[in-house]
């Protein structure tokens, strides 16, 4: 789950971390006047969405007046941003973060994860900070420099080579840590972590992942839950145990497992096939789950042809699959969706006595590579 | 023989009262006759499932002489089962669990730390070696003993070429799951590791996927040595839009951000032999094992 910037601020704020002066807006003339209550001489507008590649897709803007912090905030409200990591229906602008603009003298990257290996903290970090610093770091992994933080990891001399030397900047990375520890981060991101002309540590931007799966013992997690903006679909399927993701295509794809759902896509794309959706069925969902499952996909206009790859096994079986698919079927009747399906593994057969007898338009294949070149023809032929 | 697990590991389940403990277990038990106890604060001294049920991992060990432990306790308690079972000395733990936070297994991964205890998993359906020992919730019916040895990181994609080996008469020396989460126990260069050693183990599959480093790390320990038997791959994700999750956990902006095309030329370059895609898999092996 992923906190918005305004959340993440507002979170290390409380562990003494120095961020800018700054309100939340949900509409133009809010934001024209919180710049009342900044103290500062120029402003930034920044589109609050739960994703990232915010900058290069125009949610982040200067300016200099409060007027032009109206028209600015007036652009980006309502419309849709899409990044690189919201997907191609991308994020509606709901708020703007109205922020003091400062001038910088060093910008410096600054993330913590935990080391899979070790299992203590890791920091990582780089003395280049700022919008484009992920994409250098992806051509070159040498920017980012690490540090595992065991109990004798020596923190000061990590940071004086990348040129933070400074007990004040120590001090508030230290207070980051914490912050990561004590709310089951999964990532911490402050980018850029900088240095104004002032001489002043702060956080100008900050990413938060929280873990949802210890939403066990953080009651304060499911309000972010509710937050998190998934697309219709997504939630939906999110509740009934399976993993969704929408995707541009025209096929729509059950498949149970989240390696089974790649290598499924990849097989599609690869004969020329364009998914509708990336599916994972849960080892815990219901027949009832994977009806819903299903349902979504044949309330998706655009979708041609289903294709159900299904492995059955020890957990999820084909008869619990084919239950649902017939299910969905009957529900929404007079569906014509054409299904392609190649059921293996536990309960093959019986699954699909199921699917025939319910009289879902059903064709059988027996590999994978026959029912994905099939159901690629019944998608072109439909288009 | 197989790798971590033969006819002689003797199991203890972990949760073994609880309904998917149950099920799992006696499902387990069918296959092969391993399983001598389970372990359920409270409930010591009664039996489940015919077998004598402790207090604590370290009662059951003593009383059992149990070397392994299948862990199948909920999400909330799972890291503290796998803390007791590296602490009462088990020597292999398997734990099939979803969802366990990040955290907690940072704190397991800290618990094993200067330790031989092997852990499979979380999220992983298990380690089989067919017809002698099965500790984890994977379909046995495809199932056949022979000399491929399989290191997975998706149970659907195990269970997917594990039948199309056997179909093309390759049986399974061990299958292991990794597991599919960003903190996990042994990876894909230990099971390599042991392979190498195991003299039933002709070749050997690894089934990766998108997201973290398990690929890198085993393209790393190939390129510094002969292997000696052939290492076919699998790269499940080449067409996933980058940057999303895709159920399993996986991208993180600054590491684990290679693509499959990426992991699969570093596993090319340590001399692994690429399958196209899934169904392309047995056939590369049958190829190698020419």
């Amino acid at each position: 789950m992923l906190l918005s910037e305004y959340k993440s601020k507002e979170l290390l704020a409380q562990y003494g971390v120095a961020v800018p002066e700054g309100r939340i807006a949900s509409s133009a003339e809010e934001a024209e006047a919180a710049c009342a209550r900044i103290d500062t001489r120029k402003f930034v507008v920044k589109a609050q969405i739960a994703a990232g590649g915010r900058g290069l897709a125009g949610g982040v803007k200067f300016a200099a007046t409060p007027s032009s912090v109206r028209e600015e905030a007036a652009r980006m409200l309502g419309t849709t941003l899409v990044t690189e990591q919201t997907g191609p229906a991308g994020e509606v602008v709901n708020a703007v973060y109205v922020e003091a603009a400062l001038d910088l003298k060093g910008q410096y990257f600054i993330a913590f994860a935990l080391d899979p290996d070790s299992g203590f903290p890791m920091l990582l970090a780089s003395s280049e900070g700022g919008v484009a610093f992920e994409q250098r770091a992806r051509m070159d992994a040498d920017t980012v420099s690490t540090l595992v933080l065991t109990p004798d990891a020596d923190l000061t001399a990590f940071l004086g080579p990348l040129g933070i030397a400074s007990e004040v900047a120590e001090q508030m990375i230290r207070a980051a840590c914490d912050a990561f520890t004590e709310n089951e981060m999964t990532l911490l991101e402050i980018n850029p972590f900088a240095e104004t002309r002032d001489g002043a540590w702060i956080a100008i931007d900050a990413k938060i992942a929280l873990d949802a799966n210890a939403g066990f013992r953080h009651p304060e997690f499911a309000s972010i839950a509710a937050e998190q903006k998934l697309s219709q679909p997504e939630e939906e399927a999110q509740k009934s145990n399976i993993n969704f993701v929408p995707l541009a295509g025209d096929v729509g794809v059950v498949v149970n497992g989240a390696g089974l759902g790649l290598a499924t896509n990849d097989m599609l794309v690869d004969a020329g096939g364009t998914p509708a959706n990336f599916m994972d069925i849960r080892t815990t969902a219901t027949s009832f789950d994977i009806a819903r499952g299903v349902e979504i996909l044949l309330g998706q206009p655009g979708v041609k042809a289903i294709l159900v790859n299904v492995h059955g096994g020890g957990m999820t079986a084909c008869d619990t699959v084919a239950e649902g698919i017939a299910f969905a079927y009957s529900r929404a009747k007079g569906a014509k969706l054409p299904v392609i399906a190649r059921l293996a593994g536990q309960n093959a057969a019986w699954g699909l006595n199921i699917l025939r007898d319910r009289k879902v338009p059903v064709e059988v294949f027996d590999e994978m590579r026959g029912a994905v070149a099939r159901v690629v023809d019944l998608a072109g032929e439909a288009r | 023989m197989g790798i971590i697990v033969t006819k002689d590991t003797r199991v203890i389940v972990q949760g073994m009262t609880g309904r998917a403990g149950t099920f799992y277990t006696d499902q387990a038990m069918r296959y092969a006759p391993s399983y001598v106890g389970g372990v359920r604060p409270g409930r010591g001294g009664t039996k489940h499932l015919g077998l004598p049920v402790f207090h604590s991992v370290a009662e059951a060990r003593e009383a059992t002489g149990a070397d392994a432990s299948f862990v199948t306790v909920p999400a909330p308690n799972a890291a503290d089962a796998m803390i007791e079972a590296i602490e009462a000395g088990i020597e292999t733990i398997v734990c099939v669990t979803e969802r366990v936070p990040q955290h907690d297994m940072a704190r397991v991964k800290r618990a094993l730390a200067g330790r031989d205890t092997v852990l499979i998993g979380p999220n992983s359906q298990g380690i089989l070696t067919p017809e002698q020992c099965k500790i984890g919730v994977m379909p046995t019916v495809d199932a056949r003993p022979g000399g491929i040895g399989i290191a997975s990181r998706s149970a659907s994609l195990t269970s997917e070429i594990l039948a199309n080996c056997s179909a093309a008469n390759l049986g399974q020396s061990t299958t292991v799951g990794v597991g599919g989460d960003t903190i996990h126990g042994i990876g894909f260069v230990d099971c390599l590791t042991r392979f190498r050693d195991d003299p039933d183990t002709e070749a050997v599959i690894l089934i990766g996927e998108i997201g973290g480093r398990e690929e890198e790390k085993a393209a790393d320990y190939l390129s510094g040595l002969d292997y000696g038997k052939p290492v076919i791959g699998l790269v499940a994700g080449r067409h996933a839009p980058a940057g999303r999750r895709m159920g399993h956990a996986g991208t993180l902006s600054v590491f684990g951000l290679e693509t499959a095309e990426q992991k699969q030329s570093r596993l090319r370059a340590a001399g692994v032999l690429i399958a196209r895609d899934a169904a392309d898999v047995v056939r590369t092996a049958l190829k190698a094992l020419q």
